[in-house]
């Protein structure tokens, strides 16, 4: 399984990978690149990961998601390198045979993603300068040539 | 004591303030990843700007800083992860 890509992430391909005749319910999210006008305007995220382990994580965050929901089908994908504005960082798809494990299925994975996957973003803002982003707070920006 | 040679990885934010992606470090060895802390701030000056309690991996799996490490392991320093 491929979850890692520098291509544009592409909705239907993900939704082929989980169709299936016994599924009644797919459920799909995506996280796309937003523009943050009042910190001066972002007009891309470049993604980089610990590629390695960010695929034995997905690896391990999908085999607990299938153990939880067994009927549930599931395919994602998670962008690297530069994103631009409005595009999808990430995607995934959930089909089940019922709307509501598709749901909860759909959203363990982008909640374990947010917590587990080693990956890491560098807002790229409109006057130049690039900001490692921290979830849990908001670092010094730092410069076009990385200075702190 | 032995000691062993544990494959050090810096991402992202802290391979800037590494300056580099890899080095290798000496560890007296059974060690733990508090250890391989430590060497590489004696190591690597910039890397006393790294949190004292950096978010690690062992060989590609989250640990905490008092897990063991091995000869031969890899650690690896984890910036705040930003997926998604």
């Amino acid at each position: 399984m491929t979850y890692l890509t520098r291509d544009p992430i592409v909705v239907s391909t993900l939704i082929a990978e989980v169709a299936a005749p016994q599924c009644g319910g797919t459920c799909v999210f995506l996280g796309t690149v937003r523009d943050a006008p009042r910190d001066g305007g972002v007009t891309g995220i470049e993604y980089s990961a610990y590629e390695a382990m960010a695929v034995a994580e997905f690896d391990r965050l999908l085999a607990e998601a299938r153990k939880r929901w067994p009927e549930t089908r599931l395919a994602v994908r998670h962008r690297l390198g530069l994103v631009p504005t409005e595009e999808a960082s990430i995607g995934i798809a959930a089909a089940a045979p019922h709307r509501t494990a598709a749901f909860e299925a759909c959203r363990y994975v982008i909640e374990e993603v947010k917590k587990r996957l080693p990956i890491w973003k560098k807002e790229l803002r409109a006057d130049g300068t690039a900001l490692w982003v921290d979830p849990a707070g908001r670092p010094a920006v730092v410069g076009p040539e990385g200075t702190p | 004591m032995a000691t062993g040679t544990v494959q050090v990885r810096f991402f992202a934010r802290y391979a800037e303030l590494a300056g580099c992606e890899t080095t290798a470090v000496a560890v007296a060895v059974p060690a733990t990843v508090a250890d391989v802390v430590r060497q590489v701030r004696e190591a690597i000056p910039s890397a006393a700007r790294f949190p004292e309690r950096p978010l690690a991996a062992v060989n590609m799996r989250h640990v905490k800083l008092d897990a063991p490490v091995n000869d031969g392991d890899e650690v690896a320093f984890l910036p705040p992860v930003a997926g998604g």
